[in-house]
């Protein structure tokens, strides 16, 4: 492999890594605070790309408009799944947890096929984002290049939001002890719905993302979750540094495996989530709480 | 701490293992009798009910062994596997492949089903009981849409997405008279009589006590540990009794539907019998059964007059979650109960 085809790869795996990486972590905010594990996380991102597509291709606005608006759109819809229904069975078992999100997942997926069909919905790229660029006398599109240096912005923001900000600190003490956390005067149920609304708002901007990369589809929203339980196992639930390692190892597994072995891209992510699951069980990065 | 908590928070089930004297023969008998009603009535049933039925009836059998091999996993071992359906699916491509490409007989293609599904949750168990709840069901979550992305890929073996299919049963020759296997009436005696020995299989392995181990690991593997029972050898065990069966399912949907077919693998079947055993009520024994079959004759109903039957599923399992813990089978048993003024 010439060095030229090597950088192009490697952008591409990091590029996937970052989409990944902005799914996966909020999957583990949410984890990592409310101790749900929420499968309609995928369907979200998925209701981000539509949402996108709605915006910037049905209704011709920019995309930085889409950007914005898409992903707070899926945040409301969190909002609402959060405080109608799922705000009554935290106490219950996890495997009921599991199965509500699991009826949001069918009833999204389907109510997306009501409102939008079932073809391929196209969203076109940003004309700002829309060009290419040369490395190493190939080209190489302006958007992947955005997409990589969005993902460490939004983690670093991310960052700042739970270690520095008053919020983050008490999102911190109700991850380690929501009874103490409550008894301490921290209002744990709006605290739950804020951060299961930024946990929504993460999915629905990787969706959103996503829209003018891979066209938004019925079925990408049960591809990522997949690819996204994959990456939360590896780095350990609950876990920041877990999410973005995780991410990166299966984004540069899914660019490059298939170089040696065709199609086998699947085929080695499992088999690294086996093979991570048996030396360690919780993942590279374990926490009981929170882990910036 | 709080996976502490959580086990802490599960419904404890307080009822004596064993009953006294008397009662305890009673109880033996009522459910004995109880079971050989039921296996009369599914007997009688293609007789009154018409070929559709007969099918319908078919399907529901097939589903739920299949849900009740789930269960031991589940309601027993406490162990929720979203992927059981990769067993299945396993012993659906054993049934088909057997028979198309070896060409033995139904019989032959059902035993490789519940063959293929152990060999398979044999492979898959090592690496799935290492890990607990959560990471239970992410694991085998995965390892179920490896077996999809397998059969879907692998398309010189198993047809890829249009499925293995296979297209004749045969016959057997019963007093004297040919009758075809893939007559509707025929294959639910066919489905009937494994459906049948599968389920008092799992019966048998439940109230065994094998099973009350299970059970144990369920309310508190830690303590079962500190017995020094291991808990991990156990686990394993059910995990392949569970594949087995749920690999027999598989070989008898294969040859019933003429197709073996990726989708058998999907985690959405996986979730389907899921659904079903909280529908029915997991804590007991047919409410599994009960629940899937529910499901499946309500798809049959509501498939007829809308394309958009997952919404429809997606209500009724937001409402069973927040309305009817316990299931409909563990409602009914609660009031029931109650009128009785048992407290139990």
């Amino acid at each position: 492999m010439s060095t030229s085809s090597f950088v192009i790869h490697l952008l591409n795996a990091i590029s996937f890594a970052m989409l990944l990486f902005l799914v996966s972590v909020g999957l583990n905010l949410i984890f990592g605070v409310l101790g749900v594990i929420n499968f309609a996380h995928g369907a979200l991102y998925m209701v981000g790309a539509y949402a996108a597509f709605q915006v910037a291709g049905a209704w011709d606005v920019p995309f930085g408009v889409a950007l914005v608006v898409a992903p707070l759109a899926v945040a409301v819809i969190g909002t609402v799944i959060e405080v109608l229904f799922l705000r009554r069975i935290y106490a219950r078992d996890i495997a009921v947890q599991l199965l509500m999100t699991f009826a949001f997942v069918l009833i999204l997926d389907d109510l997306v096929r009501l409102i939008w069909g079932t073809g391929i919905k196209a969203t076109p790229r940003p004309e700002l984002l829309s060009g290419a660029v040369s490395i190493f006398g190939r080209e190489y599109p302006i958007y992947g290049l955005f997409i990589i240096v969005l993902g460490p912005l939004v983690a670093a923001a991310l960052w700042y939001f739970i270690e520095r900000t008053s919020f983050g600190q008490r999102v911190r003490a109700a991850s380690t002890d929501r009874h103490m956390a409550s008894a301490l005067g921290v209002n744990v149920p709006v605290l739950f719905s804020a951060v299961f609304a930024l946990g929504s708002l993460l999915a629905g901007l990787g969706g959103t993302l996503a829209a003018p990369l891979r066209s938004a589809t019925p079925s990408m929203g049960e591809n990522i979750i997949i690819l996204t339980f994959i990456v939360v196992v590896v780095g350990g639930l609950g876990s920041f540094p877990g999410a973005l390692t995780g991410a990166l190892m299966l984004g540069l597994l899914n660019e490059f495996a298939p170089l040696l072995v065709p199609r086998s891209e699947m085929a080695v992510a499992y088999a690294l989530m086996a093979i991570v699951l048996l030396i360690r069980p919780r993942g590279l990065f374990p926490s009981p709480a929170l882990t910036t | 701490m709080k996976a502490r908590e959580r086990t802490a928070a599960r419904p404890v089930d307080t009822r004596p293992v064993r009953l006294e004297g008397r009662r305890q023969k009673w109880t033996a008998r009522a459910r004995t009798l109880a079971w050989l009603l039921l296996v009369a009535a599914l007997a009688v049933a293609p007789f009154v009910a018409g070929s559709y039925r007969t099918l319908l009836l078919t399907e529901i059998l097939i589903f739920g062994l299949f849900a009740s091999s789930f269960n031991l996993l589940f309601g027993y071992t406490g162990l929720l596997s979203f992927g059981h359906a990769a067993y299945f699916a396993g012993g659906a491509y054993a049934s088909a492949l057997i028979m198309v490409e070896a060409e033995l007989p139904l019989p032959a293609g059902i035993l490789a089903g519940l063959v293929g599904g152990a060999l398979l949750a044999a492979l898959f168990g090592v690496f799935c009981v290492r890990v607990n709840e959560i990471y239970f069901s992410l694991l085998t979550l995965a390892f179920g849409m490896l077996v999809y992305t397998v059969v879907f890929q692998a398309r010189e073996v198993t047809g890829g997405s249009d499925g293995f299919n296979l297209y004749e049963l045969g016959s057997v020759s019963v007093a004297g008279r040919e009758l075809l296997l893939g007559h509707p009436q025929v294959f639910y005696f066919v489905t009937l009589v494994t459906v049948v020995l599968g389920v008092a299989l799992l019966e048998r392995v439940g109230s065994s006590p094998f099973g009350q181990v299970l059970r144990a690991i369920r309310e508190n593997s830690e303590r079962v540990d500190f017995l020094g029972i291991p808990v991990r050898r156990y686990r394993y065990k059910a995990f392949v009794i569970a594949g087995a069966m749920a690999g027999l399912a598989g070989g008898l949907i294969a040859p019933f539907l003429r197709v073996a077919h990726p989708q058998m693998s999907h985690w959405t079947t996986s979730a389907e019998v899921v659904l079903g055993t909280i529908l029915g009520g997991e804590a007991l024994f047919l409410g599994p059964a009960v629940g899937t079959g529910v499901l499946i004759w309500l798809e049959s109903l509501v498939t007829g007059r809308t394309v958009y039957w997952p919404l429809v599923m997606g209500v009724i399992l937001l409402v069973l979650v927040l309305f009817l813990p316990g299931g409909i089978l563990g409602t009914l048993t609660r009031t029931y109960r109650r009128v009785r003024g048992s407290g139990r």
